[in-house]
């Protein structure tokens, strides 16, 4: 018989291994369902996780693994410390879609005046839109104790509504011929956001999340406020007593992480994405849900997670050219990613020993 | 805008079907303390399992039974992961959500642009799923208030710390919650694609499984509380899909917003009265959303 043993604290060497093995039986488990489906499941893992960066058309899809991971990065960056205080933000999708919005307002609302801080103008903007749908939630838990889940949760739907009423009615580009969306920023020089060396993909954003990777590591392991983060997650009642204030946390937390998804819809409008449409939310906030928990919550994890994530993006699309694979297997994967490693999680907090029976 | 009652009130049964269906599942699982995020998940599977077994089949009732299955069979992803990896239950249930909204936009493309086969009419020319929608409230509650296993069940979500010293099986009380909750969802789910878009498409329950999660705190976690909450909310949709139709001089995007808004405000509301009222504040279970591991 089996026995599951509680462990002092979590395993350390788990904790760097079960995402290895969650990524491993994703792949196995990814290429059975595409056997199933009539794919050569070797050929499928290898489109998807070697071809991108390997294979014939590299060229064109290394740099696409910055620009994917960016966003993702930067998101996953907030909600991490969110989730380590055990405040739930699984809104950034509509966080993200509100910064965008209001990132590209300033810019449309001063067109085609060219200046050179045109563009730090429309980044904060961005970020205090995306602050702004953070802090609904926060402040309706401060106030009544409603769930921010739920709420956050909510506020992307209207969220998405937004961004479809500005394509179609105030963003819309009175030069556009009559179609839905917004100027394109990617010719308008003072407010776009280019790439910055050739061949890189490598855009603002990709400086953003780089600073936030390194901005949430100290703020984690080195500042007052991450600790209190992390105490709050372990043990709240000792956290009170230590000071802590559970509204300011729940306000810093839904803040931040709204922030940093607001920064990251304002660098993919301005940037690849180019103008606000009724498509501008593509699932980056709720793939950066995964990227977080791959990344073990932890800086240097969602680094690591937020490429590989990106590298499923860029595979799916590739193998969706090449081989025929349905657009949404890319989903499947990263559920079935996030399913493994919550499963294999046991193994850090449990030990397993055999039971002696009598 | 002449605006007949009665068939509002239709309207307004049909709009609130998918979510009591849904919530009142939840309300099973929140009530053995087990908090499921994946019902948008398993509606989403019902949606399409459902509606390609009404469609390969021509026969909509199978449809909804298929459904049924295949949400408890989704579910029971997340009881694997709660219950015997003892993880984490908010994020199991966005895993679940997250994997079962991509497994059905994969395996749905051959459905696309069909049309499901028309259901007869039930009682009073009301669909059958409504009606059983319906007979499930007081089920419910008299499982839940009235039935030893509905006891138990409680019990187990209430404290199962003590539920497991009296002897009752934590787990398997919870595995067969989630089940129900998966069933329900799948039925929910099915009601959209079958009986009200007559279609499948991609993500086409569009939050309603979020609406049901919210829908059981405004329950305060009571079956009757369930039918209240899903008929203000299937209001707030038919009286939203009626200013569109009259061309009120609102974007129809801002009105389509309108459930989700009315969700927020239920929730604040609701999660305000029991915050400051002065008799002992929420009905939700002790346990709601802890893990237990027996260690005896």
């Amino acid at each position: 018989m089996i026995q599951l043993v509680p462990r002092q604290s979590a395993s350390n060497t788990w904790q760097i291994a079960t995402p290895l093995l969650a990524v491993l039986a994703t792949m196995i488990t990814g290429g059975l369902l595409f056997a199933i489906m009539g794919h050569n499941p070797v050929a499928a893992i290898r489109t998807i996780f070697w071809d991108p960066l390997f294979g014939m058309a590299s060229s064109y899809s290394r740099p696409q693994l910055l620009v994917k991971a960016a966003p993702l990065i930067l998101i996953a960056s907030g909600l991490a410390i969110g989730f380590r205080a055990g405040i739930w933000n699984i809104g950034a999708e509509g966080q993200y879609i509100m910064g965008a919005i209001t990132g590209a307002a300033v810019a449309l609302a001063l067109y085609p005046l060219e200046a050179w801080w045109l563009f730090p103008a429309m980044v904060a903007a961005g970020l205090a839109g995306g602050w702004a749908w953070g802090m609904i939630p926060a402040l309706l838990r401060n106030w009544f104790g409603a769930s921010e889940i739920l709420v956050s949760l909510m506020l992307v739907y209207v969220a998405q509504r937004i961004a479809a009423w500005m394509a179609f009615g105030p963003m819309r580009n009175p030069q556009g011929m009559g179609f839905p969306g917004s100027r394109n920023l990617q010719q308008y020089p003072s407010a776009s956001n280019p790439e910055l060396i050739a061949g890189t993909g490598a855009h603002w954003g990709v400086v953003a999340a780089a600073f936030a990777v390194l901005a949430t590591w100290f703020l984690m392991s080195r500042h007052i406020r991450g600790f209190h983060v992390r105490a709050a997650g372990t043990a709240p009642r000792a956290a009170r007593f230590a000071g802590v204030r559970p509204a300011v946390l729940v306000a810093f937390c839904l803040g931040l992480s709204g922030a940093l998804a607001g920064a990251a819809g304002l660098f993919e409008v301005a940037g690849p994405a180019g103008q606000i449409t009724d498509r501008i939310g593509v699932g980056y906030g709720f793939t950066a849900i995964i990227v977080a928990f791959l990344g073990r919550l932890h800086p240097v994890g969602i680094l690591l997670a937020g490429l590989l994530l990106a590298l499923t993006y860029i595979g799916g699309e590739l193998a969706q050219l090449t081989m025929g694979l349905p657009a949404a297997s890319v989903q499947v994967f990263q559920g079935m990613l996030l399913f493994f490693l919550l499963g294999f999680d046991l193994l850090t907090r449990y030990q397993i020993r055999r039971r002696i029976t009598a | 805008m002449m605006i007949d009652p009665l068939s509002v009130f239709l309207l307004l049964l049909g709009a609130s079907t998918p979510i009591l269906f849904a919530a009142l599942g939840e309300l099973v699982v929140e009530r053995a303390g087990v908090l499921n995020l994946g019902v948008e998940g398993m509606m989403i599977t019902g949606a399409l399992a459902g509606f390609g077994a009404a469609y390969s089949t021509g026969n909509p009732f199978l449809g909804f039974l298929v459904a049924a299955c295949a949400g408890a069979a989704i579910s029971m992803l997340f009881a694997a992961l709660t219950q015997v990896f003892l993880a984490n239950q908010v994020a199991s249930g966005l895993a679940l959500t997250l994997f079962g909204l991509g497994l059905a936009a994969m395996l749905g493309k051959p459905f696309e642009g069909v049309r499901a086969p028309a259901m007869p009419a039930g009682p009073l020319r009301i669909n059958w799923i409504v009606w059983l929608g319906l007979v499930m409230v007081p089920l419910v509650w008299w499982f839940l208030n009235r039935t030893r296993s509905g006891l138990i069940l409680r019990a187990v979500g209430e404290n199962h710390e003590a539920a497991h010293a009296l002897g009752y099986n934590i787990r398997l009380t919870r595995l067969a919650a989630i089940a129900f909750g998966g069933a329900m969802a799948g039925v929910g789910g099915a009601f959209i694609s079958i009986a009200t878009v007559l279609q499948w498409t991609e993500g086409m329950t569009a939050g309603a499984g979020w609406i049901a999660l919210a829908i059981v705190v405004f329950s305060n976690w009571t079956a009757p509380g369930v039918l209240a909450g899903a008929w203000l909310f299937g209001g707030v949709t038919v009286l939203q899909l009626r200013l569109q139709a009259a061309g009120v001089a609102v974007p129809v995007q801002l009105l389509s917003m309108a459930p989700y808004l009315a969700t927020i405000i239920v929730l604040v509301a609701i999660s305000a009265r029991q915050k400051f009222s002065r008799r002992a504040g929420t009905g939700a279970p002790g346990s709601l959303g802890t893990n237990f591991h027996a260690l005896r």
